[in-house]
């Protein structure tokens, strides 16, 4: 049964002596092999990766059911890590973890539509020609980062083509502007003397970093359209946070509104150990839904990585890193980019499921003690960063790369290991609750608990925007202050209305309950699926809470003047404010100036009475 | 060709270790011959140089290392398909079985294909998302949380309530408007025989129902036969749906006892357990068999999977159904204290929830005004649950108006609404009605989730 190792010309070839899972131990390449090489199982065509090397032995983790295989099979050492391929294409793809294309796999093998073991594609068309505009000249020296050449990708983005981060010299060919394959050679750089011929494609190992040239504080805001989270718990463009919750708070909810409405350039989403319908949802979404800023398909600017719970755990552990190089080669370009991944947890499980076959001994809860430095190794990778490239201002680029991950937590309890590990590398944290959700008050964010440390760094953005309009109106930081203290103050009454009761308490009390559950019903409350509730604009969103404010304005002076709650309670333009989410689009705005008119109309009649009543 | 080891070296629990002297594969099958009893069945679960470890599926009592003789197939696990299957009754292992006896049945199946029953994962990209509306008849599912053809809907439950009955309802009057009736695939997992008679028994006395196969490990079957029954249902379930364009609807009852056997095998192999003593990797085991479900592009099939499991002491957040309602498209909640109320079906309804109805209902599908009543009825009972948690506190005198028209809407709503019979088949717009009529109690100016054109139109006249 002993086979021998030999290396046929460079390549290095061994021979599985021991299968348990989808790991397998190779002998006969532990010689030669680096850690985190790829190695194939010839037979069967399964790709694997070497996670550990001893004297007589590796350990590889496979990417595939090993099912069937045997000991003594021919494995080769492909000695090179698991990399990306990044050239035009990536747009509206849909891979699995190691960048093997679905679609394309469903179109050859279209009888089937189950996913057969050991199927190979390349990533990306080989046949396909794209149109190229050189942007550089002959005998220019160029180095890494620098633009050779545009690609239109698809009618919302332009594929800028980099040279390799590391890469200079001079240039001595350049295509003339035309229609190429991504495998045609497009320019050669002389080196010391070299000449290297690049084609359109870079490949860069999923566990490596893309280099930068520095790294720039976060200063603007990602819009998202949902409510609570532009208001209260905002998010920076290139910045990190966290969506934990239990089963069915909102999690992936969250995750597909932000993929579809927020305003980043290129989205790249992965639905890493989750439902494949939830795939197949999203999929139908971005093709149908019109991107507003282009009028084209969401599609053409969104890349979906699937590696669903019953996909191979070792692909899902892949997903990520692969997932976060592409999020990064687009941001390379000066693209703002955000990554959502569903479900970080499935992720950090498979590291577990891994280290447990390995046999490694476990820290909590069973998941291996390098956790922690696994997620940071993630989170670390977003941010805002001057790219590489030529340091002139026409090709100074700033890029940013936003990473929105969602968390599991088993039982929805926030001090399990990942819950509670992931909390120190991310920025802001967006908790669910589900209690919030079982009262159908979605999304289900729960405002004492969330977080965001973006307020202070993108407040001026909102100054800037001259959303403050007249000096009357409440600016962005104004009205968080306000909702916030409301919302706490509510929080406060709680327990002494557990006691007494709410008609006991004094009425500048039960009126900040009042406008608390307005605050709630009416904005914190958000419908992702109503197809006007579903996105609001900065615009609306300012007008949307500035008018309940306002109402609080107005009510506290009612009470002054000595008009009972259940008076302010009962103005007919409640009912228009509580139903401004869902009735008034981004673009009718003027009708919420409309019903100011009428709160004060309202407000006034009813000073009115009182005072025709005081009189009598 | 086969091999035959006549020494075994060690028996731990399920597991049987042998000294490795061949070309084993990876996950086949070997078959374990004892003297003075029946032949068993094993599975290779790991391989080295120097030793062979066998996981076997029925039970290792009375073997020992010399008295049986161990065969090697040389094939992974197939299980032999074909039409004739339709109507029967089927072992963990595909055999013929007789439902009052238990033994089994001499007859010979014709089989068609042999397939292996280690699910293939479906391409994403190749599902098609589940559209297809199935009435059930049950107010409170098709209202609030409606199944849609090609969902994995589970039913939490726990000890003793009444969760067979009303998957027995769910499937003997679930219809899909204008289209041929399901297929019931039953995978009893570790149930006991008087509920293997009830289910046959309702399920053979339905029209809604094209046939009947049934996959059943009884509760005294060894358990390490439970974790294949659930793929051998799912590999049949496959068959039908994508070969034959059968709509198939599968029951797993229930899903705690196929947990409880990964347990015991995880620590028969002295694996560290995560929580509660499950392994880390029930997450990945449990998605293996509830994302066998699904409706492929250009396949006229689909399967649909109701799994039932009873939450040890009725807590929701125990592994099992918390790691279940991670990877399912919603859940059915079964509350205790509705179920003492004399309330059927006892529906949790606010922990309840069914995640691909919002693009399978409204106006082209049941009805306009669907999605709004139910987010209206679900709001508007959390309400009044809160107001029934006050009166404990304050009393029911000190509550306002308001409050007051809540707690009658709450009770209307259990009464009315939630409240069937278990012979009771509601159409759609027989829900919608009473739901309008329970609706009926709140002013129209607080039903805030509900658009204002469908208020106009369908708010009950006040008498
Ligand atoms: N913003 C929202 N608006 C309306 N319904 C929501 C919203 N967020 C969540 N839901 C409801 O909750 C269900 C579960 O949400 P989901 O995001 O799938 O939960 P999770 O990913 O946390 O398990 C959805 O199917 C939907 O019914
Ligand atoms: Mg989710």
């Amino acid at each position: 049964m002993m086979k021998t190792s030999n290396q046929i010309g460079h390549i290095s070839v061994g021979y599985i002596s021991a299968i348990n899972g989808s790991l397998i131990d190779v002998k006969g390449i532990e010689n030669h092999t680096r850690l985190h090489d790829l190695i194939k199982i010839s037979n069967h065509n399964i790709l694997g990766e070497v996670i550990q090397i001893y004297s007589e032995k590796v350990i590889v983790q496979c990417y595939e059911n090993t099912s069937n295989l045997s000991l003594g099979e021919k494995v080769i050492d492909l000695e090179h890590p698991l990399s990306m391929e990044l050239a035009p294409g990536l747009l509206g793809k849909i891979f699995d973890g190691i960048q093997r294309p679905l679609d394309d796999i469903y179109s050859q093998f279209k009888d089937n539509g189950f996913l057969k073991r050991g199927v190979e594609l390349p990533p990306l068309s080989r046949k396909k020609k794209w149109h190229f505009i050189p942007k550089k000249h002959l005998n220019e020296k160029i180095s890494g980062g620098d633009i050779i050449g545009i690609v239109q990708e698809t009618s919302s983005i332009k594929h800028y083509i980099l040279i390799p981060p590391k890469k200079f010299g001079t240039l001595t060919f350049i295509a003339e502007e035309g229609d190429y394959t991504i495998e045609d050679i497009i320019y050669k750089l002389k080196e010391n003397g070299q000449e290297n011929s690049f084609n359109m494609i870079q490949k860069w190992p999923v566990t490596k970093r893309r280099p930068f040239y520095k790294k720039e504080k976060a200063t603007e805001p990602l819009i998202t359209g949902i409510r609570v989270i532009d208001l209260l718990f905002p998010i920076a463009k290139g910045g990190t946070v966290a969506v934990p919750g239990g089963f069915g708070t909102g999690k992936t909810v969250i995750q597909q509104s932000l993929a579809k409405w927020c305003d980043a350039d290129v989205i790249v989403f992965v639905g890493c150990g989750e439902r494949g319908n939830e795939i197949a949802d999203s999929l139908k979404d971005f093709e149908k839904l019109i991107d507003p800023r282009s009028g084209r398909p969401l599609l053409e600017r969104v890349l979906i990585i699937a590696n669903t719970s019953n996909m191979p755990v070792s692909a899902r552990e892949a997903s990520i890193f692969s997932g976060i190089t592409i999020a990064e080669y687009y941001r390379d370009m000066g693209y703002d980019v955000a990554l959502m991944a569903d479900s970080t947890s499935r992720w950090a499980e498979s590291l577990r499921e891994i280290s447990g076959l390995l046999e490694e001994m476990p820290a909590e809860e069973g998941y291996p003690a390098y956790l922690p430095s696994k997620l940071s190794s993630f989170y670390e990778r977003a941010g805002v960063v001057q790219t590489l490239g030529t340091n002139n201002s026409e090709e100074n680029r700033e890029g940013s790369l936003t990473i929105i991950g969602s968390v599991s937590p088993p039982s929805g309890d926030f001090s399990e290991p990942v819950t509670a590990t992931t909390k120190r590398f991310v920025q802001a944290f967006w908790a669910l609750d589900a209690r919030l959700a079982y009262a159908k008050h979605y999304p289900a964010i729960n405002w004492l608990d969330s977080y965001s440390n973006y307020s202070e760094y993108i407040s001026n953005w909102w100054n800037k925007k001259g959303i403050s309009g007249d000096e009357l109106e409440l600016n962005w930081q104004e009205c968080r202050n306000q909702v916030n203290e409301i919302l706490s103050k509510e929080n406060n009454l709680k327990n002494v209305i557990q006691l007494i009761g709410e008609e006991n308490l004094p009425e500048d009390q039960q009126l900040e309950l009042f406008i608390a559950k307005i605050i709630k019903e009416g904005f914190l409350i958000q419908n992702a699926f109503d197809n006007v509730d579903n996105y609001t604009d900065v615009d609306k969103l300012m007008e949307q809470i500035r008018i309940i404010l306002l109402l609080y304005k107005e009510a506290k002076e009612l009470l002054n003047q000595g008009i009972i709650i259940e008076e302010i309670k009962e103005l007919k333009i409640i009912d228009d404010i509580l139903r401004i989410g869902s009735s008034i689009p981004n673009n009718e705005i003027s009708k919420i100036a409309k019903i100011t008119d009428k709160l004060f109309d309202e407000i006034k009649a009813l000073k009115h009475t009182h005072i025709s009543m005081g009189e009598k | 060709m086969s091999i035959t080891y006549k020494k075994i070296r060690q028996i731990v629990g399920p597991l049987v270790f042998l000294k490795n002297k061949h070309d084993v594969h990876y996950g086949e099958i070997v078959k374990i011959r004892t003297e003075g009893q029946e032949n068993r069945i094993g599975q290779v679960i790991r391989i080295d140089e120097e030793i062979i470890v066998i996981e076997v599926f029925e039970e290792t009592k009375g073997i020992s290392s010399d008295n049986s003789e161990i065969i090697f197939t040389g094939e992974p696990f197939k299980l032999k398909i074909s039409n004739d299957m339709l109507g029967g009754v089927f072992n963990s292992l595909g055999q013929p079985i007789d439902i009052h006896t238990k033994k089994l049945l001499d007859s010979e199946i014709f089989t068609e294909i042999e397939q292996d029953i280690t699910g293939i994962p479906i391409n994403p990209f190749a599902r098609q998302y589940p559209s297809n509306v199935i009435q059930t008849g049950i107010s409170v599912i098709d209202g609030l949380f409606t199944l849609i053809r090609g969902q994995k809907l589970p039913i939490f439950s726990g000890q003793g309530m009444p969760h067979n009955k009303l998957a027995a309802q769910i499937v003997t009057q679930a219809k899909v408007l204008s289209e041929e009736p399901f297929l019931i695939i039953f995978c009893g997992i570790g149930i006991i025989q008087d509920d293997v008679i009830f289910f046959i028994e309702k399920f053979q006395k339905s029209g809604n129902i094209h046939n009947i196969i049934s996959f059943i490990n009884f509760a005294d079957d060894p358990v390490i036969e439970r974790l294949i029954i659930p793929n051998v249902a799912l590999t049949t379930a496959e068959y039908f749906a994508f070969k034959k364009e059968m709509h198939v609807l599968v029951v797993l009852d229930d899903m705690t006892n196929y947990a409880e056997a990964l347990r015991e095998l995880s620590s028969a192999k002295e694996e560290i357990p995560s929580r509660k003593g499950y392994p880390g990797y029930l997450y990945s085991n449990f998605a293996s068999i509830y994302e066998r479900t699904g409706i492929i592009k250009g396949k006229k099939g689909s399967i649909t999977q109701i799994p039932i499991l009873t939450m040890p002491n009725d807590d929701i957040s125990h592994p099992i159904p918390d790691t279940t309602g991670y990877i399912t498209e919603g859940q059915l909640v079964l509350n205790r204290n509705l179920e003492k109320k004399g309330i059927y079906p006892p529906m949790e309804v606010l922990a309840s929830i069914s995640r691909l109805m919002k693009d399978a209902i409204g106006e082209k599908n049941t009805r306009e005004d669907h999605a709004d009543i139910s987010s209206q009825l679900l709001a508007s009972y959390s309400n009044a649950l809160e107001v029934r948690d006050l009166i404990s506190v304050v009393g029911e005198d000190s509550l306002n108006l308001e409050q007051k028209i809540l707690l009658k809407f709450g009770n209307d709503f259990e009464n009315k609404f939630l409240k069937q019979r278990f012979d009771e088949n509601r159409d759609f717009s027989k829900t919608f009605s009473i739901a309008w009529e329970v609706l009926g109690n709140i002013p129209k100016n607080q039903l805030y989730r509900i658009h204002q054109e469908f208020i106009d139109k369908y708010y009950p006249k006040q008498v």
